[in-house]
C-alpha cells in the first residue's frame, strides 16, 4: 500500500497540521458547551481569576476535560495499534475484545462483595479486570489448528462481554447501593472528572507510552512472522508479553480515567496505516494523536446530541466506530 | 422404514413422516415443561404445594391460592414459556439456514434491532397501543436482519463475514439504544434499561394476548416449512437441483425468524443464549433433521426461561433478578465451549 505520505519531511509536517487541528478541538471543546463562554474568558479563569460561574466551569470542567480527552485518545489510539500488531487482527479493539466488559465487571465485584470505595483502588482493580478478560479471549481466540483468528477472536470477545455485563448487571440490581457509586463507570465519559484522576494514573500512562515506542521496533520484526522473528534472534514471547502487559496499562488506565470508550483503538491505527505507511513507530504515534482527535471531536458531540443532557462518549465512539468495522470487516478479511 | 410414523390426511392435503424418537422425546420434553411449570407457580413469596397448584387448575383449589397461581404467577409463566418458545424456534431456523452452530438471533444483532424499534415505539409514541409492539419489534428485527444480509454480501454471504458484521451490528444497536434512553422520561429509563438484559418482571395477561398469536402462528408456519429447512442443509447447489427455490425460501425463513425474535423482544427485551442453547441441545438428542428441532427446541426454550425465571424470582427474593443475567450466565460459557469445539472449521 502507498502511503500517503510517504518521506520524513511531508510526515513531520503532517503531525504539526494534526496538532493544529487539535489546538482548534481543544479551543472549541472550552469554549462551547450547555454554556457558552469566549476565550477571553478561559484566558482570564488562569491570568485574572475572579470566581465567576464561567470561569469555574472553565478551570473545573472544561479544562480538566480537554486534557483528559487529549490523554485518553493518545492511550487508546497506541493500545489499538499495538493490540492490531498482536494478535494481527485488523479488527481488534478493546471494546470487541472484553477488555472494558471485564474492567467494569471486576469493579462492580470489588464495590458488592468487598465494599471497596477508593478511587485508587479502582484503578487496580480495573486493570486487572481488563487484563484477565483479555487473556481469557486471548487463549480462546487462539484454539484450533490456524491459531488466532479475527472471527474467533471477536466472537469469544463478544461472549466474554455479553457473560460480563449481565453479570454485572445482576450484581448491580441486587445490590442497589452500588449503582449510584459504579454508574460512573458504566458510562464513559471524559467530563466530570477531576484532573486528580488524571494527575494519579498519569504516570502508568506516560511509562506505557515510551515502552510502546521503545517496542514499536521489535514488534515491527514480528509482524513478519513468528518464525523470522524467531530466526533474526527475537525473544517472540517476550514482546508478546510486554506488548500484552503496555496494552493492559493503557487501556486499564483510559478506563480508569474515562469509563469504557470503544472502537477509537480500532479506528486510528487504519488511518495511520493510511497515512504514514507500514512503519510502526509512526503508525503508533499517528495512531496516538488521532486518538486524541477524534475523542475531542467525540466529546463535542456528546454534549451537542442530547443537550442538555450529555450522552456517554463510548456510544459516540461506537457509533462512530461501527460503520468503520464494517468497512473494515468487508474489506480486510476477504483474504481469509 | 419402521422407524417411522406416517401421518396423510385423505387426498394428500397434508403428510406427515413423524420420527417414533422424535414423538415420544417431544412428549417427555412437553411434560417436563408443564411440570416445570406447575412448580414455578407455586414457588414464591407464598409457597404453594404442586399439588394444590393442580387443584387449582381443577377448580378444587382454595380461593386464595386460585387469586395467586391465576392472576398474579400464570401470566408470567405463560410469558416465559411463550418467549422461550419463540427464541427456540428463531434460533433453530438460524442455524438451520446460516449453517453455523454459532449463529443466533441474539448475537448476529436481530435482537437489538427489534429493542432499537421496540425502544423507540415506546419513547416517541407513547401514547399508542402497546398492541402495536410486537409488529414494531419485528419491523426492528426484519430490518436488522435486511441490513445484516446487504452489508455481509460481497459475492454472497460467508457465514464468517455474517458473524462478524452481526457483532458489529448488536454493539451500534445498543449504543442507539442508549442514546434513546436518554431522551426517555425518568419512569422509561428504569424499564429500557431492564430491556437490555432482558426480563419478564410485571408481566399481565394483557401482555399474553399480545403476543399468544404472533408466538403459536409463526412457530407454526416454521413447521410447515420444516422440509425447505433441511434441503437446505445438503448445501445450496443439491437444494437448487432438487427444486428447492433456495433464495426466496431463505429469505421467507429468515424473516419468520426475525418476526419471532421481535415477539420474543416485545415483552422480554433481549434475552441472550436461550436461541443458541435451546436448538443445540435439541440437536444433541434428535440428530438434526428441523422438524423434530423445531418441537424439542420449543420446549427446551420454554424450560429454560421457566427455571431462569424461577431462580430470578427466588434465589434473591425480594429482588427480582432479569432472566437475562442467568441465561446468559450458562449460555455464555456453553458459546465458549462451541467456539472450542468448531475451533478447526
Amino acid at each position: 500500500m502507498r502511503a500517503l505520505l510517504p518521506n520524513s519531511f511531508s510526515k513531520i509536517s503532517g503531525i504539526f497540521i494534526i496538532l493544529l487541528f487539535m489546538a482548534y478541538l481543544a479551543y472549541a471543546s472550552l469554549i462551547f458547551g450547555v454554556i457558552d463562554t469566549s476565550w477571553q474568558n478561559a484566558v482570564e479563569a488562569y491570568t485574572n481569576y475572579n470566581g465567576t460561574n464561567e470561569h469555574i466551569i472553565i478551570k473545573e470542567v472544561r479544562v480538566p476535560r480537554v486534557l483528559n480527552a487529549i490523554a485518553v485518545g493518545f492511550s487508546l489510539g497506541i493500545a489499538g495499534t499495538l493490540l492490531q500488531s498482536l494478535t494481527r487482527n485488523p479488527v481488534a479493539d478493546s471494546e470487541l475484545f472484553g477488555l472494558n466488559a471485564g474492567a467494569a465487571l471486576f469493579v462492580v465485584i470489588a464495590i458488592t462483595f468487598f465494599g471497596i470505595s477508593s478511587l485508587t483502588l479502582f484503578t487496580w482493580i480495573a486493570f486487572a479486570g481488563s487484563a484477565i478478560a483479555g487473556i481469557i479471549v486471548y487463549i480462546l481466540g487462539s484454539f484450533g489448528r490456524e491459531g488466532l483468528s479475527p472471527v474467533k477472536l471477536t466472537l469469544a470477545g463478544a461472549a466474554i462481554t455479553a457473560f460480563a455485563a449481565s453479570m454485572r448487571h445482576g450484581m448491580l440490581v441486587i445490590n442497589e447501593k452500588a449503582l449510584d457509586e459504579v454508574l460512573f463507570w458504566l458510562s464513559g465519559s471524559v467530563g466530570g472528572r477531576n484532573v486528580d484522576y488524571l494527575i494519579s494514573v498519569l504516570p502508568y500512562m506516560l511509562l506505557a507510552w515510551i515502552a510502546a515506542f521503545l517496542l514499536a521496533r521489535p514488534i515491527q520484526t514480528l509482524l513478519m512472522g513468528e518464525d523470522v522473528a524467531k530466526g533474526l534472534g527475537q525473544r517472540t514471547m517476550l514482546v508478546k508479553i510486554i506488548t500484552g502487559v503496555v496494552i493492559v496499562l493503557l487501556s486499564g488506565s483510559a478506563v480508569a480515567v474515562a469509563g469504557p470508550i470503544g472502537f477509537v483503538g480500532l479506528i486510528t491505527p487504519h488511518l495511520a496505516r493510511y497515512l504514514v505507511g507500514n512503519d510502526t513507530r509512526w503508525i503508533m504515534l499517528y495512531s496516538g494523536l488521532l486518538g486524541s482527535i477524534l475523542l475531542l471531536a467525540a466529546d463535542l458531540g456528546a454534549r451537542f446530541i442530547a443537550m442538555p443532557a450529555e450522552v456517554p462518549i463510548g456510544v459516540m465512539t461506537a457509533l462512530i466506530g461501527i460503520p468503520f468495522f464494517i468497512y473494515v470487516a468487508r474489506k480486510g478479511l476477504s483474504k481469509g | 422404514m419402521r422407524n417411522y410414523h406416517a401421518l396423510r390426511t385423505k387426498k394428500d392435503l397434508l403428510s406427515l413422516h413423524l420420527h417414533n424418537k422424535t414423538l415420544w422425546v417431544s412428549v417427555i420434553f412437553a411434560f417436563l415443561t408443564v411440570i416445570v411449570a406447575v412448580i414455578s407457580l407455586g414457588m414464591g413469596e407464598m409457597n404453594i404445594h404442586p399439588i394444590d397448584v393442580v387443584k387449582v387448575f381443577l377448580g378444587m383449589g382454595s380461593e386464595q391460592h386460585a387469586l395467586i397461581v391465576q392472576q398474579f404467577r400464570l401470566p408470567r409463566i405463560v410469558i416465559a414459556i411463550l418467549v422461550g418458545a419463540s427464541l427456540a424456534a428463531a434460533g433453530s431456523i438460524m442455524q438451520g439456514i446460516v449453517r453455523n452452530p454459532l449463529a443466533a438471533p441474539d448475537i448476529l444483532g436481530i435482537s437489538g434491532g427489534a429493542s432499537v424499534a421496540a425502544v423507540a415505539f415506546l419513547l416517541w409514541f407513547e401514547t399508542s397501543s402497546i398492541t402495536w409492539l410486537p409488529p414494531i419489534a419485528f419491523l426492528g428485527a426484519t430490518l436488522a436482519t435486511l441490513l445484516l444480509y446487504v452489508v455481509a454480501w460481497k459475492k454472497g454471504v460467508t457465514p464468517f463475514r455474517l458473524v462478524l458484521i452481526g457483532v458489529g451490528i448488536k454493539i451500534a444497536a445498543s449504543a442507539i439504544v442508549t442514546v434513546l434512553i436518554m431522551f426517555s422520561p425518568f419512569m422509561l429509563q428504569n424499564k429500557a434499561v431492564l430491556w437490555l438484559t432482558g426480563s419478564i418482571y410485571g408481566v399481565d395477561w394483557s401482555d399474553v394476548i399480545m403476543i399468544l398469536p404472533w408466538s403459536a402462528g409463526l412457530i407454526l408456519l416454521a413447521g410447515l416449512l420444516g422440509r425447505r429447512v433441511n434441503i437446505q442443509h445438503l448445501g445450496d447447489d443439491i437444494a437448487v437441483s432438487v427444486g428447492s427455490r433456495l433464495q426466496i425460501d431463505r429469505f421467507l425463513l429468515l424473516i419468520i425468524c426475525a418476526a419471532l425474535t421481535g415477539t420474543a423482544v416485545s415483552v422480554g427485551g433481549e434475552i441472550s443464549f436461550v436461541a443458541l442453547l435451546a436448538p443445540h441441545i435439541a440437536k444433541q438428542i434428535i440428530g438434526p433433521s428441523f422438524g423434530g428441532v423445531l418441537v424439542v427446541s420449543t420446549f427446551i426454550g420454554s424450560i429454560i426461561m421457566l427455571v431462569a425465571d424461577l431462580i430470578g424470582r427466588v434465589a434473591f427474593a425480594p429482588v427480582d433478578v432479569p432472566v437475562g443475567v442467568f441465561t446468559s450466565a450458562v449460555g455464555a460459557p456453553f458459546f465458549i465451549y462451541l467456539l472450542y469445539k468448531n475451533r478447526n472449521r
